[in-house]
């Protein structure tokens, strides 16, 4: 613990740190543009330089380590000069452009330039120029800004894993680039921008948009996958600008996924704005409110509630979820699931214990792991964010990965390296047997961990269960003090629905069973809150509701269509995979007469003249914590009985019986396309066009960047 | 507009493998660093495969370097871009490097450079039509006490005048072989008569 003096101010500093670090804890503010606490030091913009008394030349605070007995001056003329001289080269070849450049009002070269440049130029030389870089439909380069710091190279290579990033050349001449021609294929690309502290790399589908200070900030959470990443939703007016990360070092660190960034186009496309009913013709009729509800109170209550079936989607908010399950509850309907995909998941044990559906480490615990193995599931792109950690974690080293399921094609690769175990269940025996080999590196981890996709219970879900169950003892993945079983969930709704127990109420049918009991005629209504898997055939002649707030594949099935909000437009709680709510915030209003989801269902209540219980937000909020107690402590990562978890899958015993007399099928990927999974992503131009260049290899060609772009 | 070149994605299908005496070559290099270190040959892989290619680096031979070595190949391109004797466009049959750092430039560099341009048609970073020149201008080749001087392919001529550099140029391009050295009958660096 070296103790320095930063002007005057005795300060200690861990050991380890650097000479900038201890700077800010003496409260000093150090300019730089190449360093970034995420990425290694490059100490190649000089801009931190501070004096250091004994040393004859001031010295670059970021890429020195704090000593002990170091006196550091952070305010003397040297520095002043030092600061005036390098900004002074920076701005030899930096286009004076800001007045047309996107990240004017944001940009560090102009406030650094503000605040320790000289204000005026003594160079008349020609500035150089360099031609752009095509980087794909993400990314748009400005390379005539680019002051070399290079986070965009170290974090391609050393976040994102995709090392195609390189400052190629030298001297005057470097550029940065891919050097042959391509887009950079990576999810978290979006990055670079919020990276870049110059104008160079900006974002392509926000270019020439919007400025910073016009736009009304809100901080909430992202929906677009299960990790719950803390966002910053730019709107202006009554529409989303772009989406930017907010800082969460549990969650999402400072990063995004493309899709999380990109999707918030798709929010003025394809919407519902009010409500739809079909007509005795089969026709559907544009409708409002008052018809719509007063048709659906009537065909509640004169409909058995046996017949009656609601399931949710995988961008649904918990309001929304408590809600239709109170509602149906006390009509009686127990034919309930969210669990979309995952149907299988249900049985006895999958409903019973929240250790059995959550991510028990944390995304945290993926840092002090120390043995991992993936099991049907490939977080690169299932989450995205998570799979950076996983990633720093294996650069850190003496971390095996293992992956037992199907190998991911070349294009989403995981970006480290593994030992691919096998694509089937099978697998899971040997580990059972085996002692060498993976097996040994699992047994001899202090905290070895398994991430299980969450479609592994898909099939065979009760075995499954109890094979890895199994594996759990036999590895001793839970132990004091830790938890390595993890299961990573896809869907954003996916965690909300299992710890609001919207799940098939004793004697209901589960997701499956309420699709085959449709297409027998068994049932008459079914109720689709944001569900977008099934199409009219498959949900033969019930009466089909469609609460959401795109008109995609759910609403195309719909009878009834009951225009709701997206996740920018209402003040809602998602429960991320790790089992830990989370409170997004309202950024502007749903279009037209669509209203908040949760409001809508009271509103039918009242309609039907039932007491659900609630009148408002807080009042839903408090029986939601009533029935669940994470929900009382928002933000927080629950505790979840591991004890319960073993008891149940104990208690099913018979049933993993019943299911191993079945071939269980291989894992297969979950995700086919990344920047194709929900509704709002699927009415994105943007991430339309990520989808065929990057997922089906077609080339865009500039026009249709230029669609992406102005829409 | 800045000079280096960005290749095409075209440029990275084409194939290159190393010659049969080359990979031996490969493997000699390989064996001086420790497993997990063999990046560290990425410098003579790229001149072996200049070499063979015949003066210059293809996209493909890059990345096979690239492949051998278990590097990324935007690594391998930062390192065959920052060094000016890997070139990355084809050249002549004979590459004429003439030095125009600062002895050279003081004892007539300058000169030489014009003259060689006139002669050969061309200027500098040019090849000629014919496939037999290509003219570059580089830094000191440490042979200052025999300013000027040019270097092709590995032999130097020095004490160069306008008349002398062209006359290497025309036994060149008549298929002899000049005699490399000091033009100007100094047998090394002893002092002029």
């Amino acid at each position: 613990m070296p103790k320095l003096t930063i002007d005057g101010i005795a300060v200690e500093v861990p050991n380890g740190a650097t000479v900038m670090q201890a700077c800010e804890l003496a409260g000093k503010e150090i300019p730089r543009f190449c360093y970034h606490e995420r990425l290694s030091i490059a100490g190649n913009c000089r801009m931190c330089l501070v004096e250091q008394e004994k040393s004859p030349k001031p010295i670059a605070s970021c890429a020195m380590p704090a000593t002990e007995g170091m006196v550091i001056h952070t305010d003397t003329p040297m520095v002043k000069k030092a600061r005036h001289g390098v900004m002074e080269f920076l701005l030899i070849n930096h286009p004076l452009d800001c007045p047309i450049c996107d990240q004017g009002g944001e940009c560090d070269l102009q406030d650094q330039a503000m605040a320790y440049g000289y204000d005026r130029s003594r160079y008349l030389e020609n500035k150089r120029a360099v031609a752009d870089k095509n980087l794909g439909p993400i990314i748009k380069t400005y390379m005539n800004r680019c002051i070399h710091c290079t986070r965009c190279v170290r974090f391609a290579d050393e976040v994102a894993g995709v090392p195609e990033l390189g400052a190629f050349g030298r001297g005057e001449h470097m550029e940065v680039g891919t050097y042959v021609e391509a887009a950079l294929t990576s999810e978290l690309s979006g990055n670079l921008v919020d990276l870049c502290p110059v104008g160079a790399l900006t974002a392509k589908p926000y270019a020439f948009i919007a400025r910073p200070w016009e736009l009304k900030k809100t901080a909430s959470i992202d929906v677009m996958d299960a990790v719950g990443s803390h966002i910053r939703i730019d709107a202006r007016g009554e529409e989303v600008m772009r989406v930017l990360p907010r800082r969460q070092d549990d969650i999402n660190e400072e990063w995004i996924s493309d899709k999380t960034r990109h999707a918030v186009d798709g929010l003025m496309r394809r919407r519902l704005d009010r409500p739809w009913l079909r007509d005795a013709q089969g026709v559907m009729q544009r409708s409002d409110w008052e018809t719509v509800l007063a048709f659906l109170a009537t065909k509640l209550k004169t409909t058995a509630p046996k017949r009656i079936a609601a399931l949710t989607g995988d961008l649904v908010d918990g309001e929304q979820i408590f809600a239709l399950k109170t509602l149906m509850s006390q009509l009686g309907v127990t034919n309930l699931d969210g669990r979309g995909d995952e149907y299988g998941l249900g049985g006895d044990a999958g409903l019973a214990a929240a250790a059995g559906w959550r991510f028990n480490s944390g995304f945290a615990g993926i840092d002090q792991a120390d043995a991992l193995l993936l099991i049907g599931t490939n977080p690169r792109i299932e989450a995205a964010v998570v799979n950076a950690r996983i990633r720093r974690r294996y650069l850190k080293g003496k971390f095996p990965i293992g992956l037992i399921g199907e190998r991911p094609p070349a294009t989403h690769d995981l970006t480290y390296h593994y030992e691919h175990l096998g694509i089937d269940a099978v697998v899971l025996d040997a580990l059972l047997a085996a002692s060498d080999g993976f097996a040994a590196k699992l047994a001899a981890a202090q905290k070895p961990m398994i991430i299980i996709g969450s479609q592994v219970f898909a099939h065979g879900g009760a075995i499954r269960r109890r094979k890895l169950m199994q594996l759990v003892e036999k590895f001793n993945l839970v132990r004091e003090g830790w938890n390595g079983y993890n299961i990573l969930h896809r869907a954003a709704a996916r965690v909300g629905a299992l710890e609001l127990g919207f799940v098939p109420a004793t004697g209901g049918l589960h997701g499956r069973e309420i699709i085959k009991a449709a297409q027998a005629g068994d049932l008459d209504m079914v109720w689709l809150a944001g569900v977008e898997e099934f199409d009219r055939g498959q949900l033969g002649k019930a009466l089909v509701i469609y609460q959401g707030h795109h008109g995609d594949r759910g609403a195309e099935a719909a009878d009834v269509i009951l225009p709701g909000a997206a996740y920018t437009e209402k003040d809602a709680i998602y429960v991320n995979s790790e089992g830990r709510p989370q409170a997004a915030l309202r950024a502007v209003f749903p279009p037209g007469d669509a209203r908040e989801d949760w409001k809508i269902i009271r509103a039918l209540a009242g309609k039907m003249g039932m007491d659900l219980g609630f009148d408002d937000r807080d009042r839903l909020r408090e029986m939601m914590a009533a029935y669940n107690p994470i929900f009382a402590a928002m933000g927080c990562l629950p505790p979840a009985n591991w004890g319960d978890y073993v008891a149940a899958v104990k208690s099913e015993a018979a049933r993993a019986v019943a299911e191993a007399q079945n071939p269980a099928p291989a894992f297969h990927h979950a995700m086919a396309d990344f920047y194709q999974t929900c509704a709002i992503s699927r009415a994105s131009p943007t991430l339309q066009n990520c989808s065929r260049l990057f997922v089906r290899g077609e080339k865009i060609d500039d026009k249709m960047e230029a669609e992406a772009v102005y829409g | 507009m800045s000079t280096h070149t960005v290749a095409k994605p075209s440029d990275a299908s084409e194939k290159f493998a190393f010659s049969a005496a080359n990979q031996s070559e490969v493997q000699k290099h390989l064996g001086k660093y420790p497993a997990g270190r063999q990046a560290s040959a990425v410098m003579p892989l790229l001149t072996l495969a200049q070499a063979q290619i015949g003066g210059w680096l293809t996209v493909a031979a890059m990345n096979e370097v690239a492949s051998i070595l278990d590097m990324p190949p935007a690594r391998v391109y930062e390192v065959a871009s920052f060094y000016t004797m890997y070139r990355h466009a084809p050249v002549g049959k004979h590459v004429v490097e003439i030095c125009t750092t600062t002895p050279c430039m003081l004892r007539g560099s300058d000169k030489i450079v014009a003259a060689c341009e006139r002669h050969l048609g061309i200027k500098l970073g040019e090849n000629t039509s014919n496939g037999l020149f290509t003219l570059h201008e580089v830094e000191c080749l440490g042979a200052c006490v025999n300013a000027p001087m040019m270097q092709i392919g590995s032999d130097t001529y020095e004490d160069l005048t306008a008349e002398t550099a062209i006359a290497v140029l025309d036994l060149l391009a008549a298929g002899k072989a000049p005699s490399p050295g000091p033009q100007s009958g100094r047998h090394s660096s002893e002092p002029m008569k």
